[in-house]
């Protein structure tokens, strides 16, 4: 989790990414953002978050995002 | 059949009275046979494409549903016999064919819709290309007519394909249902490209005749005709008549006309989709809001999650995220990082697919390099401000005044000009047009049209321009005041005489001050055309 967040507040220093609960729903993070948090997260976790997957739920805090790569972990 | 004929109404009023009239359960059914009249009475070969559309869409979704569901079952059973590996292997195996299902339902109504709507223009482009050469030989046109709407609703049938494939909706098993999802007539003149997930609930669901969606309904229609009759067709004339003459009408016109095209498409497309809704609403159904006060946007970017949003959202979902999540792109930005840097290497991806994306959306406008051009000079603009989005944060933080509301109007006039700017390509019919005539608003010195009565012989007389201007204006302080949340609603809170009046001086307005009857030929859609 502390990886995750530090590749979010690279990206948002403003941002409180370990409270923040509506980071699409607020549009804290943006499609050039998701596609640049994606290739961070791909290349550090070594998981593939698909196009499928990017969806609000799994996008608005950095628990839900956190949760999504645990499952995609425990898929590959 | 246009929203704005004189039958539209009568078609509604009957409609809406068989529909609360008939057994509730065949209230879809009712609705997708005067789906298919009203896109009858568009084209007689109309229905032909879009039940085609529907047919291969709604089989193809059954079978990848079935081959999902197929694949727990099979799983549940037999999955404990088979390794860690072996279930990778078989989930694989089930993937890629039901992405064979979906390739093949892609492929054949992008088909239809590329031969269509870009066949003749590719015709024409390869002609030109013959005759640059020297060769005397012609490739014949096409002898087909492009079905109104065929972009909205092909586009709505792939993104169902594309949901069910993703596992975020089940596929439909009536093929009338869904027949109905595409073909809702409301949506046919020009969206907006609603998903299965936010329709089909409503659209299918057996409606009450319910007082409020009822008078909430037909409040926005009063309101989207307003728009459409009273401000855009009156803007349209002078608009026609400067772009295709900009031999004569370069300058202080071509700045007029530029400009007034901003409203008028305002006017036009959200008074269009205001009919829809309100259509819709008659009958109980939800359709959201394609636009979200697109005009008080403080950049281009910003004012692309405003405006068109279904539309937006339908490129970002299934072509932008699609193409910069793909296998290809992410092992060619681990190459690119590693050749270029990281700073180099991880913008050059987004800027392939952002790229990708504006071109296809511009192509989506139209068979024409103007929409191509236009699409890409959005791209251009968008990458560039965020190239300097650093930047505008230190300005942002250094400098108190950029928090102020005299900064953010400030913001907000800068990205209307901006739009207008880029309007400018759907104006004119060639590039060559188009630029000539960006250039001779900086060039021409006859801005002294300004103060004669030059102006009023373009088609629009001063009352059109008084008109307008309240038009305008009555347009900028609802959206105002709509920034205080839904100004229907508030409405609804006031005393019955008071709503009464304001509702029936909204039809009144339409009926004297609307562009319609003898002298006026009532104007399809702007965005119909795609």
């Amino acid at each position: 989790m502390e990886e995750l967040l530090r590749i979010l507040e690279d990206m948002h220093p403003e941002v409180d990414f370990a409270e923040e609960t509506e980071l699409i729903d607020g549009g804290i993070l943006d499609s050039l953002d998701i596609v640049t948090l994606i290739t961070e997260i791909n290349d550090c976790f070594d998981v593939s978050i698909g196009a499928g997957d990017i969806i609000p739920e799994n996008f608005n805090s950095a628990e839900a995002l956190y949760a999504l790569i645990q499952r995609l972990m425990d898929e590959e | 059949m246009l929203f704005t004929s004189y039958s539209f109404p009568i078609f509604i009023a009957i409609l809406c009275g068989l529909y609360y009239a008939v057994p509730k359960k065949f209230q879809s059914v009712l609705l997708l046979a005067a789906s298919y009249v009203f896109y009858f009475t568009a084209g007689p070969s109309y229905p032909i494409y879009i039940f085609a559309t529907s047919l291969t869409s709604w089989y193809a979704a059954l079978r990848m549903g079935a081959n999902a569901e197929a694949q727990s079952i099979w799983l549940k059973e037999h999955g404990g016999d088979l390794g860690a590996d072996g279930k990778k292997a078989y989930k694989e195996s089930q993937k890629r064919l039901r992405f064979g299902w979906m390739l093949a339902c892609l492929l054949f109504n992008l088909g239809i819709l590329g031969l269509l709507k870009y066949g003749n223009s590719f015709i024409a482009n390869v002609n030109g290309i013959l005759a640059a050469a020297g060769s005397g030989s012609r490739l014949s046109f096409l002898g087909l007519a492009m079905p109104m709407g065929i972009s909205f609703y092909t586009f709505q049938a792939i993104s169902y394909v594309i949901d069910v494939n993703r596992g975020v909706c089940k596929a439909e098993k009536s093929l009338l249902r869904f027949a109905l999802f595409v073909s809702f007539f409301p949506q046919l003149i020009q969206g907006p490209i609603s998903r299965y997930p936010d329709l089909s609930e409503s659209l299918y669901a057996e409606h009450r005749f319910d007082f409020r969606d009822f008078s909430f309904g037909l409040q926005r229609i009063l309101w989207g005709y307003f728009k459409k009759l009273v401000v855009a067709d009156r803007i349209l004339p002078l608009v026609k008549t400067v772009t295709q003459d900009p031999e004569n009408y370069g300058g202080a016109y071509a700045l007029l006309a530029m400009l007034l095209y901003t409203i008028e498409l305002y006017a036009d497309f959200t008074g269009g989709i205001d009919i829809t809704i309100g259509v819709a609403r008659l009958f109980g159904i939800r359709i959201k809001d394609n636009f979200n006060l697109p005009y008080f946007s403080t950049s281009l970017k910003e004012y692309w999650r405003r405006w068109h949003i279904s539309m937006c959202s339908w490129f970002r979902d299934y072509l932008f995220y699609p193409l910069s999540t793909s296998k290809p792109m992410t092992r060619f930005s681990k190459f690119a990082r590693k050749r270029l840097g990281n700073a180099v290497g991880k913008r050059l991806p987004l800027y392939i697919a952002s790229f990708t994306v504006w071109f296809a959306t511009g192509l989506w406008h139209g068979a024409s390099w103007n929409f191509i051009v236009w699409g890409l000079a959005n791209w251009a603009v968008l990458m560039i401000s965020q190239e300097f989005e650093g930047l505008y944060a230190r300005f942002h933080k250094r400098f108190a005044f950029a928090s102020g509301t005299a900064y953010r109007i400030f913001t907000v006039l800068r990205t209307f000009l901006l739009v207008c700017c880029l309007n400018i390509f759907d104006c004119y019919k060639t590039l060559a047009e188009t630029f000539g005539a960006f250039a001779s608003i900086f060039t021409t010195t006859n801005y002294s049209a300004f103060s004669d009565a030059s102006m009023l012989k373009l088609g629009m007389s001063r009352a059109d321009f008084i008109i307008v201007a309240l038009g305008s204006a009555a347009m900028l302080i609802v959206s105002l005041l709509k920034l205080g949340g839904s100004l229907r609603e508030r409405i609804a809170q006031k005393p019955l005489a008071l709503r009464f009046c304001l509702w029936y001086a909204l039809f009144i307005a339409i009926i004297i001050f609307g562009a319609y009857g003898e002298g006026y030929d009532a104007s399809q859609f702007i965005y119909n055309q795609f």
